[in-house]
């Protein structure tokens, strides 16, 4: 035992220099004046932008579902093929992650722009032109391309431990293919269904590029928020501390929520 | 036409080119209980996968009563399978585990708390109700997978090695309760093992596999005492098997030696597998003995003791309640009927 210490010593180092220290300066902002005296005002602040909050929270709400919904037959089939197979069909699906971020975002601009490729086809054949960029589908679209692979890598690794001989056992049993997913496969995967959706909702609910990008002025949302008080214009960075904060605290409910669905020996975070 | 399984000229090539099963037929008849048996690799969970589903024949039929089933999907056959490996469901608890089958037809509350009662009865789990599967040792693992099979009492029950994971004792236990519960509900079972005592005590009708191929069909006391070749002879029971030939009827030569026996039928000087089990080997005096060997081993085996007696061309086992000394020079003779001899098998 006293030789793990030593071993997770560094780490120790690490998580206080970044992650305990800056949490802890987000904290002290979001609680003082910019002279440093205690206030409550900027978390009380915070509450006059309800709106881009529920649209946050909403827009990543849907981005995970879509994400879950394509994400699931994915890794199933994934998990399914033979071993060889699987290797290079999930660096296929990893392939996207492969390029820039900002690049994957530029590339849906020029495609969905209202002279973009997708309405200039459309042009084609008499359709169009629509308003597909600065959408709020535009948003989720984004956040659905970018995140997917989030969703599927936690469900494959866990569909994969899946031994084939309970599937057999199931059908063996009186399962058509309905009732083994319904009755072996989601029931396993639970572990995997709540971490990809973790690892979706997080960064979706925070991010700030792809709504910059796809959604225009009329889809900011808290990361966009945030952004600004640190780099923008409305610079307040005593504001911009309280709505992190706040954000955090409501991801911390959620998925202390979530993890209620998990079985007991493995629980996330 | 009382067969209830059957199977016509069974070929399974997996993708490497391998046959693993080699043209098997076999019929099985209603509320039988046919035993495979054979040593490991041979092919006989792969033949339990054809008749359970899992499995698609590369060539060759199966039916069930009569129909071809070979494109029938495992969940719409009448047949459950206690697997190898059992196969439980790691996030269902013992209880549910056996109850799945009987959900999964959607069977009323009461009736699946008395039939999963029953079977934890059965196999001796009462109390494990609310276990995990996964903190259960491999013995209460395995009777967890027999009570999930046969609580739904399904017309042919296919088993295979259930009781490899369990102690001597509870072997034998599960063994007499096994054929009990297959003679009570009628049901077929279709059984694999590779320990032959269990075979040949338990079955109606053994059938002994070696590379995917059957060599023998028969009852237990025919395969006991009439192994069709030196492959069945050895795999069922101790033999001392030895080459010889045939100068004529009725009289077989080995080890240098000529000894009267009861077979027939053989071209003259045919080279055969002569096979003579340990129990059959009497010992008498080395004077006036046409066999002599001197004694290498001796082992207490509880009722009898094994020996090891090295004669010039062969080593030959015996079986005798009564021990010679180590380095006794003995003498061996044999009743003709006790001498069983076998054409060759054509190799490959
Ligand atoms: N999916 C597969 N692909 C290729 N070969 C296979 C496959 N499944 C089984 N085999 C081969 O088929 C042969 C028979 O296997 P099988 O499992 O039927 O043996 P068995 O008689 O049940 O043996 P045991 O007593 O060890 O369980 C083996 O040589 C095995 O390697
Ligand atoms: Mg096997």
């Amino acid at each position: 035992m006293k030789k793990l210490k030593v071993f997770s010593a560094p780490y120790l180092v690490w998580m206080i220099v970044f992650i305990v220290v800056p949490l802890l300066m987000v904290a002290y902002y979001a609680f003082t004046t910019d002279s440093g005296a205690f206030t409550i005002k900027n978390i009380s602040n915070v509450g006059q932008y309800a709106n881009i909050f529920v649209r946050s929270i909403w827009l990543a709400l849907v981005a995970t579902v879509i994400c879950l919904v394509l994400a699931y037959p994915v890794a199933y089939l994934l998990s399914r093929m033979e071993k060889h197979k699987q290797g290079t069909m999930l660096l296929i699906v990893m392939l996207p992650m492969w390029m820039n971020f900002l690049l994957r975002t530029y590339a849906w601009m020029t495609l969905l722009g209202n002279n973009g490729v997708i309405n200039h086809i459309l042009g084609f054949v008499g359709l169009g032109p629509y308003k597909l960029i600065n959408t709020s589908g535009a948003v989720v679209l984004g956040m659905v391309y970018n995140y997917l692979p989030f969703m599927i890598l936690p469900l494959y690794s866990v569909m994969e431990k899946i031994d084939k001989s309970v599937i057999e056992a199931a059908s063996d049993l009186g399962c058509s293919s309905g009732g083994v997913m319904l009755r072996v496969i989601v029931p396993l995967s639970l572990p995997g269904i709540t971490s990809g959706i973790t690892m979706v909702f997080v960064p979706a609910i925070s991010t700030f590029i792809i709504s910059r990008m796809l959604g225009g002025g009329s889809n900011l949302l808290i990361g966009d928020l945030i952004e600004m008080q640190f780099l923008g214009n409305a610079y307040n960075p005593q504001l911009g501390a309280a709505i992190s904060l706040v954000l955090m605290v409501i991801i911390l409910v959620i998925m202390t929520v979530m993890n209620q669905f998990s079985p007991d020996d493995q629980v996330l975070i | 036409m009382d067969n209830i399984v059957s199977l016509k000229n069974i070929v399974v090539e997996f993708e490497d080119g391998d046959q693993i099963l080699k043209n098997i037929s076999l019929d099985i008849k209603d509320k039988e209980f046919v035993t495979f048996l054979g040593p490991s690799g041979c092919g006989k969970t792969t033949t339990l996968r054809i008749i359970a589903g899992f499995l698609e024949p590369t060539s060759g039929d199966v039916l069930f009563e009569g129909q071809r089933i070979n494109d029938v999907p495992p969940h719409k056959r009448n047949v459950n399978t206690v697997f190898q490996r059992y196969a439980l469901f790691p996030h269902l608890n013992v209880y549910e585990n056996i109850a799945f089958g009987l959900r999964v037809k959607k069977l009323p509350e009461k009736e699946i708390l008395h039939r999963v009662g029953e079977m934890l009865e059965m196999v001796n789990l009462k109390g494990f109700e609310k276990r995990t599967v996964n903190r259960l040792s491999g013995g209460q693992q395995q009777r967890v997978a027999i009570a999930r099979a046969l609580v739904n009492h399904p017309k042919v029950l296919l088993l295979d090695e259930p009781l490899g994971a369990l102690d001597l004792k509870l072997r034998k236990e599960m063994q007499v309760e096994l054929r009990k519960i297959q003679q009570a509900l009628e049901l077929t079972f279709v059984y694999v093992t590779h320990d032959q005592e269990e075979a040949l005590t338990m079955s109606d009708t053994v059938v002994v596999m070696n590379n995917g191929v059957i060599q023998q069909i028969g009852s237990p006391i025919d395969i006991y005492n009439e192994p069709v070749n030196a492959f069945v002879a050895d795999f069922i029971g101790e033999s001392n098997i030895v080459n010889g030939c045939m100068p004529r009827d009725c009289l077989v030569e080995f080890t240098g030696r000529q000894f009267e026996c009861v077979d027939k039928g053989f071209d003259p000087d045919e080279t055969v597998d002569v096979v003579i089990r340990p129990e059959d080997v009497k010992i008498i005096p080395a004077e006036n003995a046409k066999l002599t060997g001197i004694v290498e081993s001796v082992v207490f085996k509880g009722v009898h003791y094994e020996m090891v007696v090295d004669g010039v061309d062969h080593k030959w086992i015996i079986h005798s309640t009564k021990a010679e000394p180590v380095g006794a020079m003995i003498g061996m003779t044999f009743d003709p009927y006790d001498i069983h001899i076998m054409k060759k098998v054509q190799e490959g």
